[in-house]
């Protein structure tokens, strides 16, 4: 691609990629189909590269090549059914593709115009009907500003990008608002930073301007660590180029020409993309020395994570950005005097700048109209856990958890209860059912004991232990603590080891008061954020599901059955037909008995692996 | 100025400073742990944490800057219960053997924990297994006790510029250890001992060589011999609690002469031959263009640091001995000799402010009489440990002087403790002897005194022009060598000591708590004892020594004569140790 | 202490040390260039033995213990050999409440190793990971690129039939 100097050039582009966009936009027919196929990490995880693979042959096979365009996308939001496919203009959804469905899709769909309804997600399929991906109940109640790319165009294509109004926005800014005007208008939009604490972006962006230096940096967190969080993966997956418009917006907003990406290199494929779309924004003269002729000059280098959680805290990432240990340091000075390597920089998540863009383009308004009071647009979520969707959804802040989960998500599955949602990962907690109904927004999670965080959504149904899920997130804080201060350090493991104590059926009240003063201690004396916030999802079972605590350390009983060391397995003697399957499958001899005489279990030798209920054939074995 | 409020009294406080410093100014001092003044301000531990009014959680005081309007509470509840909560924490994770610990007084963990009444074994849980690492020769690690303050990694990476420590895993698995957890031995360590000063803690502790000195002070066939090089009379009476800068000169003289030491000399005896071996060479290189610049040999610390990081300096080092080993050195052979006893019979031991000196008795080349020329080291701390298990009162003792003949010092000799002393030393005897050896010679150089880094000075020298630079601390060493090497400095002779501000800042002086060091710039104070007994002395100049005159009529000849090189001068070879 | 140096002696070639150099000296000056050299020596030689740390330190004028003290900080770079076929057990949340945990314990048994370490034939290494993201697929596990998804415990035997 030839360097773009002008809005006429750029417009240009645009129209002539529009053409090709719009077949999917729009649904314009022109004869020509466009089969998207998801390249996100899920279903390539899932094998999607395969179907493309096999996709090409057939329609080589068919004589199609003129007539379908395979596009690999970003994630499209279902990865549990991935493999996806789509196929435009008319939008068709194809899941859980096998390389065996291809050449019968291709025949009868791709040739034949008639899709092929066995293979269709099903709820796209109403008799005769086929719906829209966009009429399912996962999409219908979603509302795409973040993700507004994600799944339509071919992240490796600028000029696809370009179609959906890409760098219109850093033209604007370049050519006609001055540096204040561009950060008023964050102010305005009400944007706050979506990796996990809400800081208002046009405040950050605000004191960075104001410090005085030559060299100033922009610094985007692709670090998502938080696990069962991917939003951010798929963000640069899906739409490489709507952060890198935005850290060059940013760097104009604050007086800095070089900016890096801090992107975990556990995310091959997100890596590879934003590789092409840095290389093709160079060429473009979207990145370099004198942008749309401007002047304006900005760069953009990529520095790979190496597996720390705790480098998704600002000052972390910046020392390990500066080639150190990824150990925060103490703020004050906070990054907008004193960053990386010294400097003043700004630190955003992924999310907060594929909004940038569109709140330039469309104005602060349009983006305040969206929201709560004080968390303005949308927040995209990773659904997991014991849910029908997985995968991402993206909602207007002030959704209910309730509708994210039961009518998004498709509620739990196997008709089990649902027992608690978890927000923000490590640094969040447990909400429970009478919560269901409050509003997401920044405040209102907070308020009853969780967080935003960055966006994991994991949904908990009556078979998860809440004391076990605490020590599960004790001990990814444990593994994942830098080590630095104290009460990090040693009060976290201190904490993990009463956790384990409890669901030991070992632990004392006075234990679970020990931990509950920790939790407070280290809340207090932590260094960083990630400390400060590593007792959450203790606090948070505490205030919500403090019977199952007790119930563990009085009763030595795990409500859930999950705890092993407070199990006990039992062979109904009623039920028993004394056929000794289990004896024969106990792997450690703990059952006895005569043939087709009810048979026990010596609870001395049982391991609680629970293999012998799993083959009863008789249902006469259970747990409690 | 700001102001700011602290527990509800207004201070007005220099703008910049840290709460910590805002505190101290108002009379109030808040504990640290991890905090050292220039060189560790990472807010790590906690301890010093305070509340400050409006901020969310607890401020850690060391690193949180005043602002005008600022309201600090130093004391509250929870502040206190933060910091017992703190201290209870660190101990679930220390191996708590205070009663016999070496540091055990002088532990500033053990003093917190006393003044917050804590719990001991409140937090009780798994630990990681530590190995203990005893392979220097100068120093034991042992990270069961380690706190994780890092504070000796500060002192080993920033001041030194070495980092042969650092902290290694991370979370609770944290260790501050050597790479690949190798001994300190396969390490470039030059056993400066400034991580052992550094340490709060008994996690890094000297090899304790006291019972050796017992021992052959008791032995009948030994005759025991011990020098005391000029620092330690700058440090010891902190041991007993006499205010930093207290010249214990006299009582330390006393103190040993009761330890039953057969002879009680002076470093300062061979300091001054020092003087004239090394002045002498160094007119000699400049005479007869030897490698230039010349640099001092007398820091053990520092010739490790040549021989491992900048071996091509290696010919420029003098290579004249240390005074400690010119000392051990004379005794074997010199006065063995006027004794008429055989040297084997002899013990010979120094008190040192250092602790690389128990690694220098063990080099190559040190053995002026076939055995090695020191037999037993030990620091300024061991001998304030010796005197207590003796049961001196040493705030008691009667001021003495040291025994004949090798207990002279000239004013020359005692400022060898200090940075720019052997400098300043060896111009006297080089200006005096280069214009004619008049006897208004001038005797004070001034520019290379203090505690600066880097010091640089020019003087003209019977119409020549000569450059010394003088250097303390190897971070500045190494910024000084790279200088030269890029043929960015043209010295005539440089003074390089690896511990900052010299040998009164060594690593084997008494270890003062950070309270202390942190608001005390204890380097001056304790220099400032050596120039007072270099000013009150009659002879100011090594050459005017009448010992050191002695030793040449009868032994050695004259300075530099082929006896001299035998018995007082090494020689070095380059070190490929990991650094 | 205990000298962590690998047991497997170093066999690198005068190729990689060659690319290694290359690498060093393409970055030594850009501003934090130790991670990414790190990284790429990883990639060179599959894990970063005393031999290569030391000359990153050597090359880069840093402490030997400063790159050992950043290599053991991120759990990506390894100071040990990675087994033929590195399995790897993702441990994040939506896995671990789908039960990784006991396909992680089967594992274990079956290779008779523990996290982190590699089997005696240099076959087999294991590893938890944290979330690889693949979570509509959980509980996941990865073999070197391949990844198997919605597993239960009876598939850890087919699929390590598939290396041997």
């Amino acid at each position: 691609m030839n360097v773009i100097k002008t809005i006429d050039e750029l417009n240009a582009i645009k129209a002539a990629a529009a053409e090709v966009v719009n077949v999917r936009v729009e649904g314009k027919d022109s004869g020509v189909k466009d089969v998207l196929v998801c390249g996100g990490t899920g279903c390539t995880s899932s094998g999607s590269m395969n179907i493309i693979k096999k996709l090409e042959e057939e329609i080589e096979r068919n004589g199609l090549k003129d007539k379908v365009n395979i596009i690999k996308t970003g994630c499209f939001g279902l990865c549990a059914l991935g493999p996806i496919m789509i196929v435009y203009p008319e939008g068709t959804f194809y899941s859980k593709m096998e390389v065996d469905h291809i050449p019968e899709i291709v025949e009868s769909h791709l040739k034949d115009g008639v899709p092929v309804k066995k293979y269709l997600y099903a709820e796209t399929v109403e008799g005769d009907t086929i719906k829209s991906l966009n009429d399912t109940a996962f999409y219908a109640k979603q509302h795409r500003v973040a993700l507004r790319n994600c799944g339509l165009i071919s992240p490796e294509h600028i000029e696809e990008y370009i179609a959906r109004d890409g760098y219109q926005a850093l033209h604007k800014v370049l050519t006609s608002m001055s540096q204040d005007d561009v950060i008023n208008c964050l102010l305005a939009s009400g944007l706050r930073g979506r990796g996990g604490a809400g800081f208002p972006t046009g405040r950050k962006w605000q004191f960075a301007k104001a410090s005085q230096n030559e060299q100033k940096y922009v610094c985007c967190n692709a670090d998502e660590g938080d696990p069962g969080a991917f939003m951010d993966r798929s963000v640069l997956e899906g739409d490489p180029h709507s952060v890198i418009e935005a850290m060059a917006i940013a760097g104009y907003a604050i007086g800095a020409n070089q900016g890096y990406i801090y992107v975990r290199a556990e995310y091959p494929i997100a890596v590879e993309r934003l590789e092409i779309a840095i290389k093709q924004a160079e060429e473009a003269g979207m990145l370099g020395d004198n942008i749309f002729g401007t002047g304006f000059k900005f760069h953009l280098g990529l520095r790979l994570g190496a597996g720390a959680f705790v480098c998704g805290e600002e000052t972390a990432l910046m020392t390990s950005i500066e080639g150190n240990r990824g150990e925060p340091r103490c703020r004050p000075p906070f990054p907008a005097v004193k960053g990386l390597f010294g400097k003043p920089t700004i630190l955003n998540n992924v999310e907060t700048y594929a909004n940038v863009a569109q709140i330039i383009l469309k104005g602060p308004e349009w983006f305040a109209a969206m929201g709560t009071e004080k968390s303005k647009g949308t927040k995209v979520f990773a659904l997991g856990g014991k849910i029908h969707n997985t995968g991402l959804v993206e909602v207007p802040m002030g959704t209910t958890l309730r509708t994210v989960i039961e009518e998004i998500g498709g509620g739990i599955p196997n008709g089990k209860k649902f027992k608690a949602a978890q927000t923000g990962g490590p640094s969040g907690g447990c909400i429970p059912p009478q919560h269901l109904d409050i509003p997401i927004d920044y405040d209102n999670l907070i308020a009853i004991g969780s967080m935003m965080g960055s966006g994991g959504l994991i949904v908990m149904d009556e078979d998860n232990c809440m004391v076990d899920i605490a020590k599960f997130f004790l001990e990814f804080t444990v593994d994942e603590s830098c080590g630095k201060c104290t009460p990090c350090r040693i009060g976290t493991k201190r904490m993990y080891e009463i956790l384990t104590k409890i669901t030991e059926g070992k632990a004392t009240m006075e234990d679970l008061d020990k931990l509950e003063k920790l939790c407070y201690y280290i809340k207090d004396n932590a260094l960083c954020g990630l400390g400060q916030t590593a007792p959450n999802p203790v606090l948070s079972t505490l205030r919500y599901f403090k019977d199952e605590y007790i119930a563990h350390v009085k009763d030595k009983k795990c409500p859930a059955g999950v705890c092993k060391s407070l199990l006990a397995y039992k062979i109904d003697p009623d039920k028993c037909k004394g056929c000794s399957l289990c004896a024969k499958k106990c792997p450690v001899g703990a059952i006895s008995g005569e043939l087709r005489n009810p048979f026990t279990i010596d609870t001395n030798k049982c391991i609680k692996c629970g293999v012998c209920a799993s083959n009863c054939k008789f249902g006469a074995i259970s747990k409690s | 100025m700001v102001n700011i409020k602290i527990n509800g009294v207004d201070y007005s406080v220099p703008e910049g400073s840290t709460i910590l410093e805002a505190a101290r100014t108002a009379g109030i001092k808040i504990p640290t742990l991890c905090y050292l003044k220039d060189i560790n301000a990472i807010g790590a531990c906690r301890i010093c944490v305070v509340e400050v009014k409006g901020a969310r959680s607890l401020v850690a005081s060391c690193v949180y800057p005043v602002n005008e309007g600022m309201e600090v509470f130093t004391n509250t509840p929870k502040v206190i219960e933060s910091r017992k909560t703190t201290l209870e924490l660190i101990l679930s994770n220390h191996k708590k053997e205070c009663l016999s610990c070496v540091r055990s007084g002088s532990c500033e963990l053990q003093e917190l924990c006393n003044e917050y009444g804590v719990e001991e074994n409140r937090f009780e849980g798994e630990n990681p297994a530590v190995e203990l690492d005893d392979s220097a020769m100068h120093m034991t690690r042992d990270n069961s006790k380690c706190i994780l303050c890092r504070r000796c990694v500060a002192a080993c990476g920033v001041t030194q510029g070495i980092g042969v420590i650092g902290a290694n895993e991370r979370g609770f698995a944290t260790q501050i250890a050597s790479p690949f957890d190798m001994g300190l031995a396969d390490t470039a360590c030059v056993s400066c001992g400034q991580c052992i000063v550094a340490c709060p803690t008994g996690a890094l502790t000297e090899k304790d060589d006291t019972q050796k000195v017992l021992d052959a002070i008791a032995d009948p066939d030994k005759f025991v011999v011990v020098q005391a090089a000029p620092a330690v009379r700058a440090s010891l009476g902190e041991a007993f609690d006499l205010p930093v800068g207290t010249n214990v000169e006299g009582k330390m003289i006393a103190a040993m002469r009761r330890l039953g030491f057969d002879k009680v000399f002076d470093t300062n005896f061979s300091a001054d031959l020092t003087i004239m071996e090394e002045a002498h060479e160094f007119l000699d290189r400049v005479q007869n263009g030897g490698t230039l610049p010349m640099i001092t040999s007398c820091s053990p610390g520092w010739i490790r640091y040549c021989e491992n990081y900048f071996p091509e300096f290696i010919p420029n080092l003098s290579t004249c001995k240390s005074p400690q080993q010119m000392f051990g050195a004379v005794v074997k052979t010199y006065y063995a000799q006027k004794l008429g006893k055989n040297p084997e019979d002899i013990v010979s031991v120094s008190v040192m402010p250092c602790t690389a000196k128990k690694y220098e008795i063990n080099r190559d080349d040190q053995s002026a009489a076939g055995i090695p020329d020191l037999d037993i080291t030990i620091t300024t701390r061991e001998l304030s440990r010796l005197i207590k298990k003796t049961g001196i009162m040493f705030n008691d003792l009667p001021d003495e002087e040291c025994d004949s003949p090798l207990g002279t010092g000239t004013g020359a000799a005692v400022i060898f403790g200090a940075t720019g002393g052997v400098m300043e030393a060896a111009l006297r005897t080089a200006v005096w002897k280069l214009t004619g050896e008049k006897a208004d010679s001038p005797i004070e150089f001034k520019d290379v005194r203090g505690v600066e880094g880097i010091k640089e000075a020019t003087y003209n020298v019977g119409g020549k022009e000569v450059k010394v630079a003088v250097a303390s601390g190897l971070a500045n060493a190494k910024a000084l060598l790279k200088k030269v090497k890029a043929g960015e400095a043209d010295y005539h002779f440089i003074e390089i000591m690896a511990c900052p501000g010299g040998c009164v800042n060594g690593g084997g002086q008494i270890i003062l708590p950070a309270s202390v060091k942190n608001f005390t710039d204890i380097r001056a104070e304790r220099a400032k004892v050596l120039y007072d007994i270099d000013s009150a002395n009659k002879m100011r100049c090594s050459h005017e020594n009448p010992d050191v005159k002695a030793v040449y009529d009868e032994f050695f000849g004259e300075p530099n004569s082929h006896k001299a090189h035998e018995v007082l001068h090494t020689s070095y070879k380059a070190q490929k140790l990991y650094r | 202490m205990a000298f962590k140096k690998s047991a497997v002696p170093f066999s690198g070639t005068p190729e990689q040390e060659e690319k290694l150099k290359a690498v060093i000296a393409e970055h030594k000056d850009d501003p934090g260039a130790l991670m990414p050299i790190l990284q790429k020596a990883q990639d060179i030689y599959g894990y970063l033995p005393i031999e290569v740390q030391t000359m990153i330190a050597d090359a880069m004028e840093i402490p030997l213990e400063k790159v050992y003290g950043v290599v053991t900080f991120y759990a990506q770079f390894s100071i040990n050999p990675k087994g033929q076929y590195k399995i790897s057990v993702c441990l994040g949340t939506a896995c671990y409440v789908k039960g990784s945990g006991d396909i992680f314990n089967k594992l274990q048994e079956k290779l008779g190793i523990g996290s982190g370490e590699i089997t005696p034939d240099g076959k087999f290494s294991l590893d938890a990971c944290r979330c690889i993201g693949a979570c509509g697929l959980a509980p996941v596990l990865t073999v070197n690129e391949d990844v198997y998804g919605r597993l239960t415990v009876d598939d850890v035997d087919k699929i390590l039939e598939k290396y041997n």
